[in-house]
């Protein structure tokens, strides 16, 4: 048996579990004092940028790389006796850049000293969903999360999402680099010049931008809202496309006006004379001040860290923290720290296999030397880094992360991890350590009767206590 | 011998005292089997079943507009109007062995255009999204196992999808790579697990799915996507084929929703339909005799525009196309009350109009395929559909 310690504050376990990425050994006394000032001192701006993301390379030039290997792959194809190596470049550039920027990411989770400032990216991020599994988003997924999130989390929500709905990644993902007015310059052209290759509107982004980044699906918009708005956002595209869409500089975003519809549109009753860019910008900035937003985003927040089925009254406040701020995003991580459903003891929250894996490195000190095996395993888990497979982003409920199978995929990764870096741990110590005063007696007796080292260790990562949050 | 899962059975501990009947491998009472495969996304059904023979169908698909039958890279023929995309050669065999019905013109009750609304309505068999918590398929177990405790359905993923979420145990099974954790520390996690039923019913079915599974379905190798969905076809067949496994199987599939770019009787969609298509074939193979005994329904949450977009894609629908395939099916039949393409039929102008309730379809397996009695598809499965009734004849010799 360890020596008793002094007893930490349950207050201090939630902090740094619920709101954090999983505590480190020692990270409970330091906050003990003042789990609640820990967590406000984070989200304060300007925003952190951490140290593993400044070597990567920007959006811009991974584009401008992938699509010279994708010209180098069609050349080789073409040509039909070129080497192999031309015909791979494409796949490994773009897998060279997904697993760089993926190892950035497991490497700032597992040693942030702002874990709660982590993790607003990370909701942030799934909230604005791009996912890696249509080209060439994998190569860029990981820039979208330092580019267009991380700068923006600590200022006013209209900024995140302008700087979401203009970055490359999510123009590509919702196909809307291509979407061409039907009376724009170019529209008229082409309809023109032949009636079976149509050029024209594309959906898609209009439609995910109402449902899924502003309003919600019940926002009260209709389907000739998306069309007027999907008009007014024509344009908004990438520098250097293909065939007549050179234009802009490659990998940017780039507005082209021959694309754009002209005319006025009319969305949630209220009509837009603007011209150009600024139309689809006016638009942007009254989804962000409307109503049905706050509440969207507010439901969302209060589901990711208090419960699967947010309590109403938090949702409300969250709501008018978020309209009385005028979308201020401080303002509402504040409220949500300070709100006393997110102090309730009970662990309402089973962990993602993210969260699972990421509280495991933090609690064994372990930082990845190599993102692959850190992907893989999450991937087996059935969380494969920004692979949620669609715009909705990750679901953020147990109902969806408490399949059998995935429960049992914890338990042997939980063995694999205890065999290959928790030889040092004394696991009953560290489950004091992470949990505090959460570890439950069933718990301590069941790692404190262990037959190693190793079996105790895998005992507390699979505990009940370890899998919530 | 005992298997080493077997042994942690026996052994005693938690659930396995509480909720096992001795030691008999309780039946589902049916030696049906189900498969239902979910393509999220939005399938563009008029790409699956493309109606050749309606004169406004090549001007309104315009560059996805598919062949006709006999010309190079035409439709599998079916009947004067329509024809399958080329990709599903070993389905059209289906259809011409009388193993395949297919459907179209059909749609959920949901006539919005959300993926996430739409899917969760395909699931949950109500009226609404978030109409139920839990899913359909899982409410039409109950009668499916009524002599034992063993998981009546298997969601071939680490996770369950909505429509299998509810009372009923189920279990899932997705391929591993890691290695197993020792006997001696899986009796352990049970009993840490005795007194959290959430853990404890779960791990439970984790066991039990792997008894089955066994070691040799778990490969060390990573695989290209086409090896994986074979993969994932022949374990499904061998959760089905176990004489104490599962009898109905949920595959989900994503990457259906082609706003861009999608191709015609080549690309990207083609490729995606090729895959399904051998997938679909492998898991006949594999399923043996027991073909006979089994449905397959392929799905998805809602059709997608007639017109092609400005992006060489198409947009958010509404009635799309559904397969029913396998032994069991009484096939070699496109069913469908044909709404017609022309302008005015279509809905909203610019979706295929839905004629037929995709709830008509499901309950009509349920009843003559599982033996699901009426009462409970109408009040319990899809709570309020009256206004569809079971689809009557999907069924061989029902």
């Amino acid at each position: 048996m360890t020596a008793m310690k002094t007893p930490l504050k349950i207050e201090s376990a939630i902090a740094t579990n619920r709101f954090g990425l999983g505590a480190r050994p020692g990270d409970l006394v330091k906050i003990d004092a003042q789990p609640q000032s820990w967590l406000l001192d984070q989200i304060k701006g300007p925003s952190r940028l951490p140290e593993a993301i400044t070597d990567l390379p920007g959006s811009a030039s991974i584009l401008v790389e992938v699509e010279k290997a994708r010209e180098q792959r069609q050349q080789a194809k073409k040509s039909g006796n070129s080497k192999d190596k031309d015909r791979k470049m494409y796949g490994s550039a773009v897998r060279r850049n997904y697993m760089d920027q993926a190892h950035a990411r497991y490497i700032t989770a597992t040693t942030t000293d702002y874990p709660f400032h982590e993790r607003l990216v990370y909701f942030w991020n799934n909230h604005f969903a791009v996912s890696a599994d249509k080209q060439p988003i994998p190569a860029v997924a990981g820039a979208f999360e330092n580019e267009a999130i991380r700068p923006n989390i600590s200022g006013k929500f209209v900024d995140l999402l302008m700087a979401v709905e203009k970055h490359p990644a999510m123009l590509l993902y919702l196909d809307n680099q291509r979407s061409v007015g039907p009376n724009s310059n170019a529209g008229r052209r082409a309809n023109r010049r032949s009636s079976d290759k149509k050029t024209g509107l594309n959906e898609n982004l209009a439609r995910e931008i109402l449902e899924l980044h502003t309003l919600g699906v019940d926002g009260g918009f209709t389907q000739a809202d998306v069309i007027e708005f999907a008009q007014a956002i024509t344009g908004w595209s990438v520098g250097g496309g293909r065939g007549r869409m050179k234009a802009g500089t490659p990998g940017r975003f780039y507005f082209r006006d021959e694309i754009h519809e002209p005319g006025s549109v009319t969305v949630l009753n209220k009509r837009y004379k603007q011209k150009g860019m600024s139309q689809g910008e006016a638009i942007l900035a009254d989804l962000a001040g409307h109503p049905a937003t706050a509440r969207h985003i507010a439901e969302k927040l209060a589901r990711h860290f208090v419960a699967d089925d947010p309590p109403v009254g938090l949702v409300d406040s969250l709501a008018k923290t978020y309209l009385d701020s005028g979308g201020d995003l401080p303002a509402v991580h504040a409220a949500l720290v300070k709100a006393k459903e997110a102090w309730q003891i009970n662990y309402a929250k089973y962990k993602t296999p993210e969260d699972f894996v990421i509280s495991t490195f933090r609690s064994l000190g372990h930082v990845p030397d190599d993102a692959r095996t850190v992907f893989s395993a999450l991937e087996m888990m059935g969380q494969a880094t920004w692979q949620p497979g669609s715009p909705a982003g990750w679901p953020d409920t147990a109902a969806h992360w408490g399949g059998a199978d995935g429960l049992y995929k914890r338990i042997e990764w939980s063995n694999a991890v205890a065999q290959r870096v928790g030889k040092r741990a004394n696991p009953l110590e560290l489950g004091e350590d992470v949990l505090g005063p959460v570890l439950g007696d069933h718990t301590r007796t069941a790692i404190s009767r262990a037959e190693s080292l190793n079996q105790g260790l895998v005992l507390l990562l699979v505990s009940p206590e370890f899998q919530r949050r | 011998m005992l298997s080493r899962r077997q042994m942690l059975k026996y052994s005693g501990l938690g659930l396995l005292a509480a909720g096992m009947p001795g030691i008999s491998f309780a039946r589902a009472d049916t030696e049906s089997r189900l498969v239902l495969v979910i393509l999220r996304g939005a399938v563009d059904g008029l790409a699956m079943l493309a109606p050749y023979g309606e004169s406004a169908y090549k001007g309104l698909r315009g560059e996805l507009a598919l062949a006709p039958p006999g010309d190079t890279d035409g439709l599998l023929k079916l009947d004067g109007l329509f024809g399958l995309h080329p990709s599903f050669s070993n389905i059209h065999s289906l259809y011409q062995q009388q193993q395949a019905v297919l459907l179209h013109a059909v749609a959920t009750p949901y006539r919005e255009r959300s993926h996430f609304d739409a899917q969760d309505l395909l699931e949950n068999g109500s009226l609404s999204p978030g109409g139920r918590r839990d899913g359909w398929l899982n409410r039409a177990l109950a009668p499916l196992h009524k002599t034992g405790g063993k998981e009546a359905a298997i969601a071939m993923a680490q996770n369950t999808p909505l429509v299998l979420r509810g009372s009923e145990p189920v279990t899932s099974w997705a391929p591993s790579r890691l290695p197993d954790a020792d006997d001696e520390t899986l009796r352990r996690i049970r009993n840490l697990y005795s007194s959290d039923d959430f853990f404890a019913s779960r791990l439970q079915q984790a066991l039990d799915s792997r008894e089955i599974a066994g070691d040799d379905m778990n490969s060390r190798k990573r695989k290209n996507r086409d090896a994986q969905s074979r993969e994932m076809m022949q374990a499904t067949a061998k959760f089905l084929m176990a004489p104490d496994g599962p009898r109905v199987a949920v595959i989900e599939s994503g990457g259906w929703d082609t706003h861009a770019n999608q191709g015609g009787a080549t690309g990207s969609l083609a490729n995606k339909f090729r895959n399904l298509d051998s997938s679909l074939d492998q898991f006949r193979r594999a399923m043996g005799d027991e073909w006979s005994k089994t449905v397959v329904a392929v799905v998805t949450e809602f059709g997608r525009t007639v017109r092609v977009n400005g992006t060489r894609g198409t947009d958010h629908g509404t009635a799309g196309a559904a397969l029913l395939l396998g032994g069991a099916v009484n096939g070699g039949r496109v069913v469908s009350d044909w709404p017609g393409l022309k302008s005015s039929f279509l809905y909203q102008g610019r979706d295929l109009a839905p004629t037929t309730d995709l709830r008509s379809v499901f309950k009509g397996v349920l009843v003559d395929h599982l033996s699901v009695p009426h009462t409970l598809l109408n009040k319990e499965v899809f709570p309020d559909s009256a206004a569809a009734p079971a689809m009557k004849d999907l069924i061989r010799n029902s």
